[in-house]
């Protein structure tokens, strides 16, 4: 045959091994069967007995043990009693399924009948009748339906059975977000200044107070000291409406580095105070909260996936996946000398999205 | 009274008025004003003999007068929260120049650690080591705490405090041995890679909250074994070696043939 030239060959090449290797191999048939400690002698199948009668007897042990338990151990005194009832319910649960399963399968394996019996595939194909008589059935079915010379009808079957998942469809993407406007990721709420929580600059206009997060102090100037590091919010924000949801875009790190030591491009002059420097917290590459600050070497990081930013230089990536610097909030002090933002952020925070530009 | 009419003529009574006129007036000021940053009580002999400790274990890096040197910063102003804190776990002096002083045995005891604290606030102002009230977490509330460790601490060193990772050999270390008075002095003097969280950042009673918050940790895990509490890492170690190597030795065992 054809087919097994290769194989062939492939024995030739073998050299002195090739006539060890017969042309085809035969079917081995079965193991022999092999006998067991309980086929040998009637004490050995009482053993075998003795042994899974002992693990479901420890299976029954663990179940009571596990209720016993939790009538005795209180819950609620102490974390220790939580934590030794858990246990104890636990290894009573666990050992109680546990020696189940290891019972059956040992008595399934050295106590049961095991005698091997060997049992032919029915054939799959049904005979030539019953298969030209499935055939004739359908014909006939299709052409009794029309289908076939009724396109109006056949389409209109098509379209409805298109639509009939839609209003399961829609509703489940369409509430996956409230609205489909990206640009609400070009806006937080630092470009916001409600009644109250805003600081008046020297120019006349108003920006929103950076505060301390979680309990939205508003912070001075003056309090942060070279080194430190402030976790930032918009003044007021925790009353407002999807403060969560605001303030996972609006959130801020600040710190103070030493005006020297700071790189700053000419169009970023006046986004700092005196060494004072805000960046977004939300990492560009997925979104994770920077916040790991080295103050020694200004760097950055991301717990994420070890991003790292260096703040000395404007937050430029130094090390990671991430692609993009953090945006800068440009801030400065009101004329009571806490800090403000100037503006909202110059870019969208976080990751990238499909319409950002860059 | 008689008598005490009398002596009001008598000619040293202006000077026993004066006196006492002093004395209350010292009391009544000490009493009002409140504690200055180095209000901690040194006395002469004690910075005396921080100064000759600090001659002997620490100038050969930070310079004979603390001024600091190539290899260590000036030591000028950084307060007796620093020293306290650098020696008491044991940081400093520093074992070897690695890329950071980690936590061992203190090399001085508590009398030469408070010496040492009271010649370098002796150098310059700085933060004053604790008072037992400023650290007691009996006062904090634990549960502000944990939202003040959340959104301040738990990025470096791990929600529970466990520690993490930082670049280059750094690491931001566990806080299972930190006492009261060295998280109040780590928050408040920055050490090495850590930044200053000053009472801007976290009010006195905040530092109360975040020690009550870390000190409860330390409390029994009702979770049973913690492995770390490291997260995915440690958890996914122990599900795939001793998890699915125990499914496997179970598999082996169902398949293979009964003796």
């Amino acid at each position: 045959m054809s087919t097994n030239r290769p194989s062939e060959e492939l024995t030739s090449t073998a050299g002195a091994h090739a006539s060890d290797v017969p042309e085809r191999f035969v079917d081995p048939g079965l193991e022999p069967h092999p006998v067991r400690l309980a086929d040998r002698s009637p004490e050995g199948a009482k053993r075998v007995e003795r042994q899974v009668v002992g693990v479901l007897l420890i299976s029954i042990l663990a179940s009571i043990g596990g209720i016993v338990g939790f009538f005795l151990i209180p819950v609620g005194t102490t974390l220790m009693d939580v934590r030794l009832s858990t246990l104890v319910l636990g290894l009573g649960l666990g050992l109680g399924m546990l020696g189940i399963g290891v019972a059956a399968v040992h008595w399934a394996k050295a106590l049961m009948e095991n005698a091997e019996r060997v049992e032919k595939r029915k054939p799959v194909l049904s005979s030539p009748e019953v298969r030209e008589e499935a055939v004739e059935q359908l014909t006939t079915g299709i052409e009794e339906s029309g289908i076939a010379r009724r396109p109006v009808l056949k389409g209109a079957l098509v379209g409805a059975a298109a639509l009939a998942p839609l209003p399961f469809v829609v509703p489940l993407v369409g509430g996956l977000s409230e609205t489909w406007d990206v640009n609400k990721f070009r806006h937080t709420a630092w470009g916001d200044v409600p009644d109250g929580t805003g600081g008046r600059l020297p120019d006349g206009t108003m920006g929103r107070r950076l505060a301390t997060d979680p309990e939205g102090r508003p912070i001075r100037a003056a309090d942060v000291t070279i080194g430190s590091a402030f976790a930032v919010i918009p003044h007021g924000l925790p009353d407002e409406e999807n403060y969560l949801e605001e303030k996972a875009k609006a959130v801020v790190f600040m710190t103070r580095i030493d005006p020297n030591e700071l790189t700053v491009s000419p169009e970023r002059r006046d986004w700092s105070y005196d060494g004072i420097i805000a960046y977004s917290k939300v990492c560009t590459h997925v979104g994770c909260p920077v916040a790991l600050y080295e103050q020694q070497t200004h760097h950055l990081l991301c717990p994420c996936h070890q991003s790292t930013f260096d703040l000395a230089n404007e937050a430029a990536v130094v090390f990671g996946p991430a692609k993009r610097a953090l945006p800068q909030l440009p801030i400065t002090v009101d004329t009571e000398g806490y800090l403000v933002a100037r503006s909202d952020f110059h870019e969208p925070v976080g990751p990238s999205f499909w319409e950002r530009e860059r | 009274m008689k008598a005490l009419a009398a002596s009001r003529r008598h000619r040293l009574a202006p000077v026993v008025l004066l006196l006492l006129a002093l004395i209350l007036t010292g009391v009544a000021y000490s009493a009002v004003t409140s504690e200055p940053a180095t209000a901690q009580t040194a006395s002469q002999e004690e910075i005396e003999e921080g100064e000759a400790l600090f001659r002997s274990n620490c100038s050969t890096c930070h310079g004979l007068d603390a001024q600091g040197t190539d290899l260590a910063p000036s030591l000028v102003g950084v307060g007796a929260a620093s020293v306290h804190f650098q020696v008491s776990t044991g940081r400093m002096p520093m074992a070897n120049n690695s890329p950071q002083a980690e936590r061992k045995d203190p090399q001085m005891n508590e009398e030469q650690t408070a010496a040492l604290a009271a010649y370098v606030a002796s150098l310059g102002p700085g933060p004053a080591i604790p008072s037992a009230d400023q650290v007691d977490p009996e006062q904090g509330n634990a549960a502000n705490g944990m939202e003040l460790f959340r959104a301040n601490c738990s990025m470096c060193h791990n929600a529970v405090g466990a520690g993490g990772a930082l670049t280059e050999g750094k690491v931001a270390p566990p806080l299972d041995e930190a006492t009261p008075t060295q998280i109040w002095e780590a928050l408040r003097t920055g050490p090495q890679s850590m930044p200053i969280f000053n009472e801007a950042a976290i009010t006195d009673q905040g530092a109360r909250d975040v020690i009550a918050y870390v000190m409860e940790q330390r409390e029994v895990d009702p979770g049973g074994i913690s492995l770390g509490n490291l997260g995915p890492v440690s958890e996914g170690f122990w599900v795939w070696i001793v998890g699915i190597g125990g499914l496997i030795g179970l598999a082996v065992w169902i398949g293979a043939r009964s003796s």
